[in-house]
């Protein structure tokens, strides 16, 4: 029967030891003070029975005592509390250089994206000991991204990117869960994350594939004739989208923001809404024309073009690139917009937004 | 009917004295009003969040406000406001007919108000403004218009709001009318005008707040 | 059997002041509507067990075999919905509180008698609205009708379950604004703050809550109900609105909605551990306090339901620590209750079982807390079974206990009749130990990572899935027979007394079952609450009836 009963999940990512210290001090906490109210309660009960103990004895209000039992609680929370923050800030912040992989969520599946080209459901493939980031959105309601052997979840919500991220240690297959409630078949909304040794990840990636997520968005950008008004000179009606992912953006209001996944999504999507400085309001709207794999791929695409560092294409090496290893395939790379390695394909942006 | 016995009638039975009574159900207002701020305040906070990240779109849609409509609604509501104060003042010196004539005036401004307000909801209903299948917004300027259509849904939900609570008011004056038309208030017994009143202008003030954030967003970035 | 002894002048109660289904429906007694509540949420209470009966079958086995998808969906929806706003919000409030709120403060019936009946009414409109949901088809949103799938996608009766909510919010408002009215106007003469009962105290702070926090929801389902009929979009990301705005106003009520659920319950074992202890309540002023602090403090930790749905570092991590705040007040009542019983001389009344078992419960829910305000552990057991555990300790384990802990206690009061003390000492025990059974072992799924609101689940869950269906089956029995022997007290219970505990407190003062207005004369206050030094005094001459 023990064999049967699990107490205790499995860890298998970077997070798992950092959740799992912390709870284990939080349970021997709990067990303490449970312990010992449960203790000094039946404790009580017996030695003041009203058999043995007929009067009671009233005992005055301690000051003293109210404080200590205010202030030792409170110091407790306050380290629980600095220690907690400790690992959501790891857990907020993936690391730089980070393999990005899309997800959309809809009733009941999910869908998977590899910068390679690589598209699955319901499973997810990914390379042992490669800090792995997930930019998900889902296609209908509020899903939740949920792999308990990694200790991590995240919502996933329609009409906004959201991500978290992890590093598997552990090569295996493990439960991957939708943990917001989403209808009928939100307990069928399951599927397996599937931790491959590098090379295993290499061959799995290499197989089989059309193209890279950025080269099927590249070929969005032609046919929805984005490239018409996004040229990579100064002559276009729209902004020239060539090294602006990542850089800050003035827009026609004074602010300012950061040209993000998100940003890029919603000025596809929703063009209005933030105008880049100098362009007029004249993009059509894309909302319900493009699939949410369409969007990721544009987005993989723009990507692509170069993050704000990386334009033109620098052939130093990326100093984080010793950390993990490298996928061979430049291709593979794409979406790796803060490394080097820019495939050659995206690195003419002439290529990609040509003139008319 | 003789003002002691106005006390006695009125005087309930778990109460020790009229005073007690009077100041009890005071309170009990002023604690009803602070659920009434809560309950709007959760569509105060919608408006605030969705002004701060669709602000042309809130722009766009408080532009098609009359707001010659809205200011007249405005004064109208700040002089029944006074009116029943008047009310108040008098019911509280046991005059009944000048109770009555205030309290009528503030009837009447009440329903000047929901008349206009009608007005209003009927052109927007005739320029499609109003959110649904119907709704349609020319689409000029740097926005969306499904934002215009919140801005329009927290419009008429707001101004829906105060209106029903305007309804009610006009139903608690005719109920306060009758009551003094039959006598029931004298100058020692007189808190249902006073607790009437207390409501009466806590929904006045409740549009004191949406006229201005409704129908005059600034048009500074509109140019 | 014991022949029922006829007094020789039977003494006018409020039970039998009056007769006939008329003096009932149209009473303005509180303690009269008070036991039309007991009556209403004794059903709802187990209209929501059956559903949880059905839910802990279907996980007996890791296949979705007993009940289809759709149905164990609304199922927990239904079991969410009926319980909370039909049987836990009001349990202590509306039928202890009202009961006891105008006694315990020397008052003839509340502030506002006929809105107290009226809040009955506007409670039994929602609940038929609710039920006419739930037997037209159901609700399968869960209790939290989370947007854009219950105003978009769900296909159920989420606007007629949204509007009976809705209507249900307002009894409640009616019933917190009587009480606090009352505590603040209706007090007998020399009965100052600080000697008022603590079941005073949190049952105000709780009613604060009702009263601040219920129309945030009302609202808030209004819209959803409208975006769903109209298609508006407020809350629906593909027209532009924002999901999350939702889960903020939702939560900005039913968070602190929690502390509705257990700040009563907190009241009720205040009042349960002096009696059976023979002492004054240890730290009356922070314990007091305590209160209120839960409350205020409670309306500024909404978000820590949202820490893995997109709020922004800075925002949890303040949420955060105000959740960890929370626990201080809750454990300064642990302590002083704990520290009440010291040198007490203690009895082991029923009503003190389940005081006991309160305070265990109360302090594992009160401590696992601590796992979800942490937010690097919230991220891994949110939304699993371990807040499902974690919520059942505090309501359940908390405020369920303490309400039949309450209802124990001031039974005799309530009918004039005792129960039996040895079946209802096994009721106590079979409701602790059904519990841990049912509940403990899903924090261990929790941790594993099984979410909640799963129809089927893989099969390492099997066996720990299993346990909690055996103890459901315990708690159940646990539950239904105080039912049966409360019913039987009615007709061959022994007559109580005044006062069978020899209770601190104006309400075991008057006869048992009080007269219509209470007291036959008003009570003038002298003595400090918990006075059981001089209650206990062989020679004192403090008024005690009975």
């Amino acid at each position: 029967m023990w064999s049967n009963l699990p107490l205790f999940p499995a860890g298998a990512s970077s997070m798992a030891g950092h959740v799992d210290a912390l709870y284990f001090a939080l349970v021997a906490i709990t067990a303490f003070f449970t312990i010992l109210i449960s203790v000094l309660i039946l404790f009580f009960a017996v030695r003041y029975r009203r058999k043995r103990n007929p009067t009671a004895t009233q005992v005055p209000a301690s000051t003293t005592l109210e404080l200590l039992w205010t202030g030792i609680p409170l110091g407790i929370v306050l380290i629980i509390f600095v220690w907690s923050s400790v690992i959501f800030f790891i857990q907020t912040r993936p690391p730089k250089g980070a393999m990005e992989i899309y997800a959309v969520a809809k009733q009941w599946m999910w869908k998977f994206e590899h910068p390679e080209g690589q598209r699955e459901i319901n499973q997810l493939h990914v390379p042992v000991g490669r800090d792995i980031r997930m930019v998900m959105t889902s296609q209908d309601v509020i899903h939740d991204f949920y792999v308990p052997a990694f200790r991590i979840k995240a919502d996933v919500l329609p009409g906004r990117y959201t991500s978290t991220w992890f590093r598997a240690t552990v090569p295996g297959r493990y439960h991957l869960f939708c943990a917001e409630y989403c209808g009928t078949q939100h307990s069928g909304m399951v599927g397996e994350v599937i931790v491959m040794e590098q090379a295993d990840y290499e061959r799995w990636a290499a197989s089989g594939v059309e193209g890279s997520l950025a080269s099927s968005g590249e070929k969005s950008f032609q046919q929805y004739g984005c490239s018409m008004c996004h040229r990579s000179d100064a002559a276009g009606r729209g902004p020239n989208l060539v090294g602006a992912f990542g850089r800050p953006v003035l827009l026609d209001d004074g602010r300012t923001v950061t040209a993000d996944e998100s940003y890029i999504r919603e000025s596809i999507l929703n063009p209005g809404a933030k105008i880049s400085s100098g362009f007029k309001n004249i993009m059509p709207t894309f909302q319900g024309q493009l699939s949410e794999e369409e969007v990721i791929g544009l987005v993989a695409y723009i990507k692509a073009l170069g993050s704000g560092s990386a334009n033109p294409p620098l052939p130093v090496s990326e100093p984080n690139s010793g950390a993990y290893p490298v996928a061979p395939k430049t291709e593979g790379s794409a979406a790796q917009s803060d490394t080097a390695v820019t495939p050659p394909e995206k690195a003419n942006p002439a290529k990609s937004a040509p003139k008319q | 009917m003789p003002d002691s016995e106005t006390v006695s009638n009125n005087l309930k039975h778990h109460f020790a004295n009229l005073e007690q009574q009077t100041a009890t159900s005071k309170f009990g207002m002023w604690l009803f009003l602070a659920t009434e701020v809560m309950f709007f305040g959760g569509m105060f906070v919608s408006y605030l969040v969705y002004r701060l990240s669709y602000y042309n779109a809130w722009v766009a849609g408080s532009q098609t406000m009359e707001i010659t409509l809205g200011a007249t609604n405005t004064a109208v509501l700040i002089c029944s406001s006074l009116t029943m104060v008047m009310a108040v003042h008098f019911a509280k010196l046991g005059k009944r007919k000048l109770t009555a004539i205030f309290l009528i005036a503030t009837l009447v401004l009440g329903m000047t108000f929901l008349g206009i307000k009608g007005v209003e909801y009927y052109k927007h209903w005739v320029h499609h403004e109003v959110p649904g299948p119907n709704f349609h917004f020319e689409h000029e300027g740097n926005f969306d218009p499904r934002h215009v259509s919140i801005f329009f849904t927290l419009y008429f939900a707001m101004t829906g709001m105060h209106a029903l609570h305007m309804v009610i008011g006009v139903g608690l004056l005719s109920w306060l009318l009758i009551l003094n038309a039959l006598e029931r208030f004298s100058a020692e017994y007189n808190s249902p005008v006073e607790i009437v009143g207390l409501y009466w202008h806590f929904v006045d003030v409740i549009w004191i707040y949406l006229f201005p954030l409704l129908y005059l967003i600034s048009h500074r970035h509109t140019g | 059997m014991e022949t029922a002894t006829a007094p020789v002048e039977p003494k006018t109660n409020y039970l039998n002041a009056d007769y006939g289904i008329k003096s009932w429906l149209l009473t303005t007694d509180h303690k009269r509507i008070a036991l039309l509540y007991l009556i209403s949420i004794t059903v709802f209470f187990f209209v929501g067990g059956f559903f949880a009966m059905l839910i802990r079958l279907e996980l007996l086995t890791p296949a979705g075999d007993l009940v289809l998808a759709d149905t164990y969906n609304k199922l927990f929806t239904m079991h969410g919905i009926v319980m909370i706003f039909l049987f836990l919000i009001p349990s202590v409030p509306a039928v202890l509180g009202n009961f006891l709120v105008p006694m315990m403060v020397g008052a003839k019936d509340l502030a506002f008698p006929k809105l107290n009946l009226a809040s009955w009414y506007i409670f039994i409109t929602g609940a038929s609205l609710i039920f006419y949901a739930i037997l037209t088809g159901g609700v399968d949103t869960g209790w939290t009708f989370y947007t854009p799938f219950a105003t978009t996608f769900s296909n159920t009766n989420v606007v007629t379950a949204a509007i009976g909510v809705f209507i249900v919010g307002f009894s409640s408002i009616f019933t917190g604004l009587n009480i606090i009215v009352t505590v603040h106007r209706m007090r007998a003469p020399g009965m100052t703050w600080r000697r008022l009962p603590l079941f005073i105290w949190s049952n105000y702070a709780a009613s604060v809550i009702m009263v601040l926090g219920t129309p945030v929801l009302a609202i808030t389902l209004v819209l959803v109900a409208l975006e769903r009929l109209f298609h508006l979009g407020i809350f629906d990301a593909r027209l532009g609105g924002d999901p999350l705005l939702f889960q903020h106003l939702f939560w900005f009520y039913s968070h602190p909605a929690v502390y509705i659920m257990i700040l009563p319950g907190m009241g009720v074992v205040s009042e349960v551990i002096p009696c059976f202890s023979r002492k004054r309540i240890f730290g009356y002023n922070f314990v007091a306090i305590s209160s209120i602090a839960i409350a205020v403090l409670g309306f500024l930790v909404w978000a820590h339901h949202m820490f893995v749905a997109g709020i922004s570092t800075y925002a949890a991590l303040i949420f955060s620590i105000l959740s960890f705040f929370v626990a201080i007040p809750s454990a300064v009542k642990v302590f002083n209750w704990t520290a009440t019983l010291y040198k007490g001389s203690i009895t082991l009344e029923t009503p003190m079982l389940y005081a006991f078992a309160f305070i265990g419960l109360f302090t594992m829910g009160g401590l696992t807390g601590l796992f979800l305000a942490s937010v690097g552990i919230d991220l891994h057991v949110t939304d699993t079974y371990f807040i499902v555990a974690h919520f059942h300790y505090i309501m359940v384990g908390g405020m369920t206990t303490a309400y039949l802990g309450g209802l124990h206690f001031w039974w005799p009061k309530i009918t004039g009749k005792m129960y039996p003390e040895s079946f209802s000492k096994l009721s106590a025990v079979l409701v602790f130990v059904g519990f841990n059974l049912t509940f403990f072992p899903q924090f261990l799924l929790g941790y594993l990572g099984m979410p909640r609101r799963y129809h089927a689940y893989p099969p390492e869950f099997q066996v720990l899935n299993v346990l909690s269906t055996a103890g459901a089956s315990i708690l159940a029995v646990g539950f239904l027979m105080p039912m049966i022997y409360f019913a039987w007290s009615l007709q061959y219970g022994k007559d109580a007394g005044p006062n069978p505990f020899r209770a601190a407190g104006l309400e075991w003062m008057t006869s048992s079952p009080p007269p219509t207005f209470n007291f036959d004369e008003t009570p003038v206050v002298t003595w400090e609450a918990y006075n059981y030094d001089q209650i206990d005094a062989p020679n004192e001459g403090v008024k005690v009836a009975g």
